[in-house]
């Protein structure tokens, strides 16, 4: 491990909640009970105001900060996360949680169904954003946080920030949602479906059960990453990264030629199939899809809204295609005509939709002027 | 607060709904937030404005004026507010019309190109002016849509825009009653409180 600095918060372990109680989820099955794993950096205060909730994304997990025991490489979001940085662990304690459904150790695809013995695989149910946020509602509970000073994700993070702020309107005093939609556009399902099917349709995934009959479809899971990947990149990002370099071989001479592009994406579809689980990936993907918190309110963002009392910060990056601005422009918009406070920046990058989790000092300084706002007015200063 | 600032204050109700154009550091916003609890937003495209901003707790919404304000509904806002900045969009006429499409009430306030000085360098050197109202010089300006007191409401008038309350003010934000004698003389900034005329 290296060395942690002064900035990181370290050495951090995951810890586990155990939810013995049934479960409704969204789709009308019941869990008999649930695991999340998640993990903490910083402390609760005595008036538990200062708590952060973390979402993750579609290939995030709960381990966002720090370094776990013998790992070189820290969290993913480990430059936005820790002493000084713009979610300040010296004032803030911040939660960031594995999602149902997820492989990371919170119950899902992996997991033992209690009604066969066997892992659920491709009979764990479809679980929603709104299960997901009612997961984290209950685990809140068990941390005796009531509110959360602020929510945050980025993508299908942002999302469970967004559904936060409309299913639990008093527990949520800020909502930061980066580099997210109030639903996907057809070519954003499309991305998704390519990816499904590059991993259905692969001989080893088995209708699902691959696990029980010990394959993997490590073939359809890298192509799933690679065309992931390619959407979350900018062209001139890629350009910039990899431009036309070779990796090996010579075009002159007929023969292999491999592009430095093609050796990354290989790369990192390769170490993808050892990390994620394919149940995982269709169930995240779909979840994705389905996400539209105004079907309720027949199609009406702003009426979805109305019952929202958080603060929100909304922010996009110009070079993401897949999460672009104009998707986070309707969400304020929405936001300004049920005259909800919200503010907006995009945030100028090459970097895609990928720029999330970069660390861009525009986008850092940003996050950290609000979240240090949010932090005075209702924790140091708690008002009458 | 600036004293320009200070008598666009001065205007709003509490608890209206106010949209700021080219906000700035927030200042106006913040003032209403905190002593007229306004639901109020502000628009403006500079990044270190919009971190000043976030750090005070206003509304700010990262929006070029020169791409309009399509994105707001007809008569969301009570009070549209626009200080010191309608020399620099690229379509003032535009603009102004959708100011008075997206809030019942406006108030726009500019230096006034018609200021005896101006006039006294235009004439007398030869020269764009430079003064303290109008500091750049001609090459380095944002100030591209220029105007007299007298310009502005000829264009109100185009716009059947009424004007419900004018006021003049020298570089010391002062309104000295010789001022009135001759406002697009005397006057370095103008201050229009405007509204539709039907």
């Amino acid at each position: 491990m290296t060395a942690p600095d002064a900035t990181s918060v370290g050495l951090v372990s995951p810890l586990l909640f155990q939810y013995k109680q049934p479960f409704a989820l969204q789709n009308g099955t019941v869990l008999p009970s649930f695991d999340l794993v998640y993990e903490t950096y910083g402390e609760l205060n005595q008036a538990k105001s200062n708590a952060v909730l973390i979402c993750h994304a579609l290939s995030g997990h709960h381990h966002a900060a720090g370094y776990h025991q013998g790992d070189r490489k820290p969290g993913w979001w480990e430059h936005c996360i820790g002493p000084g940085k713009a979610m300040d662990t010296n004032k803030l304690f911040v939660v960031s949680v594995n999602n149902l459904g997820g492989c990371h150790g919170s119950t899902g695809p992996r997991s033992t169904n209690p009604d066969t013995g066997q892992p659920y695989g491709p009979e764990f149910p479809q679980v929603v954003v709104k299960d997901w946020v009612a997961s984290q509602a209950l685990l809140a509970n068990h941390l005796n946080i009531d509110h959360f000073l602020a929510v945050v994700g980025g993508s299908l993070g942002g999302m469970q920030a967004l559904q936060w702020s409309i299913d639990f309107p008093q527990r949520v005093h800020n909502a930061v949602l980066i580099a997210t939609a109030a639903k996907l556009t057809a070519q954003n399902i499309a991305f998704n479906e390519i990816a499904r099917q590059a991993i259905t349709t692969d001989p080893d995934y088995r209708a699902g059960n691959y696990r029980i009959e010990d394959t993997n479809p490590d073939r359809g899971l890298m192509l799933a990453r690679m065309i992931g990947h390619v959407t979350y990149l900018s062209d001139d990002g890629m350009a910039n990264r990899f431009g036309r370099e070779l990796k090996s071989g010579d075009i002159d001479n007929a023969g292999d030629v491999e592009f430095q592009v093609e050796s990354y994406l290989h790369h990192q579809g390769r170490s993808f199939t050892q990390r994620f689980d394919a149940n995982t990936y269709l169930l995240m993907t779909r979840a994705l899809d389905f996400f539209d918190p105004a079907r309720e309110t027949s199609g009406d963002l702003v009426a979805a809204f109305e019952q929202a009392q958080a603060r929100f910060l909304v922010m996009s990056f110009t070079t993401d295609w897949r999460f672009s601005p104009e998707r986070s422009k309707e969400i304020v918009d929405a936001l300004i005509a049920a005259g909800k406070d919200v503010a907006s920046t995009v945030i100028d990058s090459e970097h895609g939709h990928d720029s999330f989790l970069l660390p861009i000092d525009r986008y850092t300084s940003a996050l950290r002027a609000y979240l240090d706002h949010a932090y005075n007015v209702t924790v140091r200063h708690k008002g009458p | 607060m600036r004293p320009d600032l200070q008598l666009v204050a001065n205007l709003i109700q509490p608890h209206t709904r106010v949209l700021d154009l080219g906000c700035g550091e927030g200042e106006l916003l913040d003032n209403l937030q905190r002593e007229k609890s306004v639901i109020g937003y502000g628009l403006d495209k500079d990044e270190d404005n919009i971190r000043i901003c976030l750090a005070r707790g206003v509304n700010v919404i990262e929006q070029d004026l020169d791409r309009g304000l399509g994105n707001f509904e007809d008569n969301a806002f009570d009070m549209v507010i626009m200080t010191e900045t309608i020399q620099s969009v690229k379509e003032p006429r535009g603009l102004l019309k959708e100011m008075l499409r997206v809030g019942r009430e406006c108030v726009v306030t500019f230096p006034n190109f018609g200021h005896w000085r101006c006039r006294l360098q235009l004439a007398g050197q030869g020269k764009m002016p430079v003064s303290e109202h109008l500091p750049h010089r001609w090459f380095d300006t944002p100030n591209i849509h220029l105007c007299t007191f007298s310009d502005f409401e000829s264009l109100c008038a185009d716009l059947h825009m009424r004007v419900i309350q004018r006021r003049v003010v020298n570089q010391q934000h002062d309104e000295r009653s010789f001022i009135n004698l001759a406002p697009n003389l005397f006057g370095s900034y103008g201050f229009y409180h405007l509204g539709s005329t039907t």
